[in-house]
Order: structure tokens, then sequence, then C-alpha cells
């Protein structure tokens, strides 16, 4: 049998996934992490990106955009802000999102305004890049 | 006819009195309902932040963070009390403060500091009244408030423990226990609580990425956070359902008011017949 761990993953709305995994691949700060079972106690502040958990037979894919990332040997457990599965996320509303985030940037030199935009354009692309992905790996339609 | 008229205009009081009762004890009891299904959707947050929070606290990292070290004397205690905006809910925030003061007032005595900050509009006229020192106040929250309303009061608090003029910070707020009871309750949230986990065995530390010392206070800040915001959320669950249970008691006693004011109602009337007919038999007599 091969070795899992237990991941658990919650926002501040929900639990949003709660089982064992083989690996979880979640986006830290410094670059991308894979945790397999028995990784030394790690912490670590995660940006906006793609959170995979690979079980036996399925991989599950969600959108986090930013939180904590806790490593035990056995236990996994990701605190993000908000969290969707990737097969939820709507391509046609991002963009648009997307779009008005920039159109803010071009127009507006507000410094709150710029860096509320700045972040929303980096969670955009971030989501539609994730998007992207799955749909390479033959994940979705 | 006297008296009857009275009794009929006060009746009527009493009756559109109650109309109102009723109605705010229906909308209370709607949103209780979505209240209640916000606070329990972000307990597992904070049950999982506890977590990883009490891990950090028996690791032995060559960094320790203010907020871990345990401060041998305390000579100020900071309250950040968590009430509501409106009134007409009962004890609620009689209770909430009554507790606060009943811890504060002997440290005070003692010569310990004591400071406050306040969320909601009776919170802050609440400790005015007690001649509180009020350093910070949100108001005005409604009842969907997101989590940058606690933002203001709690980093107050904090500012005040990092320079050391408090060294325990309490989270004061209404635990919801049911819809019927609703506990005034006191957290310490600084110092963290001392937790041993006995699963974990002593002398490990994290890897930490980017590093220890900027990481930590992320993890702190968002723990703290989501705290107060979950003991915010609950104040307001409290809220809405000691609202409902006060009007519906108030609905009730309408209720029997208007019952006895009839019966006055009823008999002041029959006494007024009787007496008019008395009078004119009285008076066809001496004709």
């Amino acid at each position: 049998m091969a070795m899992v761990m237990r991941v658990d993953v919650v926002s501040l709305e929900a639990s949003i996934f709660s089982g064992e995994a083989e690996m979880v691949f979640a986006p830290a700060e410094r670059g991308e992490v894979g945790i397999a079972p028995r990784h030394a106690p790690f912490l670590t502040r995660l940006k906006p990106g793609e959170l995979r958990i690979q079980m036996p037979g399925e991989t599950l894919s969600f959108f986090i955009s930013g939180g904590i990332l806790e490593v035990q040997p056995h236990q996994v457990t990701v605190l993000t802000n908000t969290t969707i599965r990737t097969d939820a996320i709507d391509e046609a509303r991002m963009l648009e999102a997307k779009q008005a985030a920039e159109a803010t940037l071009a127009m507006n030199p507000g410094a709150i305004d710029v860096a509320r935009a700045e972040a929303e354009l980096l969670e955009m692309s971030e989501k539609l890049r994730v998007l992207e992905r799955a749909r390479k790996r033959g994940q979705l339609k | 006819m006297a008296g009857t008229k009275e009794i009929r205009t006060q009746i009527r009081s009493v009756q559109s009195n109650q109309k109102i009762t009723r109605a705010m004890e229906m909308v209370a009891a709607s949103k209780v309902r979505r209240v209640q299904a916000r606070m329990q959707a972000s307990r597992p947050y904070v049950d999982r932040m506890r977590r990883v929070i009490g891990h950090l606290a028996v690791v032995h990292p060559e960094f320790r963070h203010p907020f871990l070290l345990p401060r041998e004397q305390v000579r100020g205690v900071g309250f950040l009390v968590i009430g509501t905006d409106r009134g007409l809910c009962g004890g609620l925030n009689i209770n909430l403060l009554r507790a606060v003061w009943n811890e504060a007032r002997p440290l005070e005595k003692g010569g310990i500091a004591v400071r406050f900050a306040a969320l909601g509009q009776k919170a802050v006229t609440g400790l005015h009244r007690l001649n509180a020192e009020l350093v910070a106040t949100a108001t005005h929250l409604g009842d969907r408030p997101g989590s940058e309303v606690i933002v203001g009061p709690l980093h107050a608090l904090l500012e005040d423990y990092r320079v050391g003029r408090i060294d325990r910070l309490v989270v004061a707020y209404n635990y919801f226990l049911n819809t019927m009871t609703q506990k005034p309750t006191l957290e310490t949230l600084l110092p963290l609580p001392e937790k041993k986990d006995p699963e974990l065995f002593d002398h490990w530390d994290y890897l930490y990425e980017p590093d220890s010392v900027d990481l930590l206070d992320t993890v702190l800040m968002r723990y703290l956070e989501a705290e107060t915001y979950q003991a915010l959320l609950e104040n307001i669950a409290s809220e809405q359902a000691a609202r409902m249970v006060a009007m519906r008691n108030a609905s009730d006693n309408a209720g029997t008011l208007i019952d006895t004011l009839k019966l006055a109602y009823n008999k002041a009337r029959q006494a007024s017949i009787t007496q008019e007919i008395a009078e004119i038999v009285g008076g066809a007599a001496a004709v």
C-alpha cells in the first residue's frame, strides 16, 4: 500500500477538503513545493496559484488566493483565504475582472486603488494560468 | 362611559407595540439561522489555526517572536470588548460588560493598568459609562461584517502589547451556546496559552520559508485576526438569538397585558350600561 498522509484544506468560509493523499503540490512563496508523506515539519506562506492534491487514482486541483501551509510528517494543513475548485473557475468572468483591474491600473495613479488592482490582477492572471495548465493536462474539456 | 375610552386607547397602543415586537422577533429569527451558519462555517479554519499555533508554541526555534514569549510580570491588561451595535437584545451587552468589569476591577485596584478597545456601539457607550480608557473603537458593523472591521481595535491593542503597555490581551464576547443561551466569555489571546501536545516530541523546529522572523509574524497575525473575527461572528449570532428571545417575551407580555385590559374594559362597559338602565328606571319611577 502506498504511503499516505492526512490533508486538510480550510478557508475562512468553509472546510474545502479533508482526506488522505499521496502527494500535495502547493504554490509556496519561494516557488512550488511538492510534499510527500513523512516530509520534515515545514511552514510557509502561500501565494496565489494552484494547489494539487494527488490521491490514488485521482488528482484534485484547486485555485487558492494565498494562505499558509503547515506540514507535519503525516499531516498537511492548508489555511487559505479563498479557494475554488479549478473546474469551477468561470473563465469569462476572470477575463472581465482582469481587464477591469488592468483598466484601473492604467487610469488611476491613486496609491490605494493601484495596490488593490495590482493584487487583483495578479490573482486573476494566476487563476487563468492554473486553468490553462489544468486544460493542458487534460483534466478539463 | 368614563374610563372605557381611556382603556380602549391603551389597548390599541399595546396592540401596536405587540405588532412591532412580533415583527422584530421574526426578523431576528430569520437572521439567526443565517449568522449561525456563517459562524459554523469558519470554525474549522480557526480550529486548524489553533493547532498550528499550538505546534508553534512547543517548538524551539532560534528566534522567538515577542508574542510567543511568556511575560513574567503583568503590569497592564488589554481588553477587546465585542458588543452589539443595537439594543433590544435582552441583557446581552450588560452581562458581558459586567463580566469584563468583574475581571478588570480587581486588576485596577491591584495597580495594574487596564486598557480597552471596543467593537460595537453598545460596548463603546457601556465602557464610557464605566469611565474606562478606550484606545480604539469600531462601530456600525452591520450584520455581515468583513474581517477588516476588527483590524483597527485589534492592532491598537497589539501595538500596546508590543511596546509593553499591556502584558496580557483578553477578548470578551458572547459565546453562542444555543438559541436560548449565550455565555459572556473572556478569552486570553496573548500570551499564547501554553498547551503541550503529547504527540509531539521535544526539540524540533520547522523549516521556514522564507525566514522565521517574517513568517512567524504573518502566521501569528493571521491567527489573532481569525480568533477575533470568530469571536465577532459568535457575538453576532448571540445578538440575533438574544433579540429573538427578548422580542418573543415582549410579545407574550403584550398579550397578557391586552387580556387584562380587555377584561377591565368589558367590566367598565357593563357597569356603565347597568348604571344607565338604573338611571332610566329611576327616572320613570319618579314621573
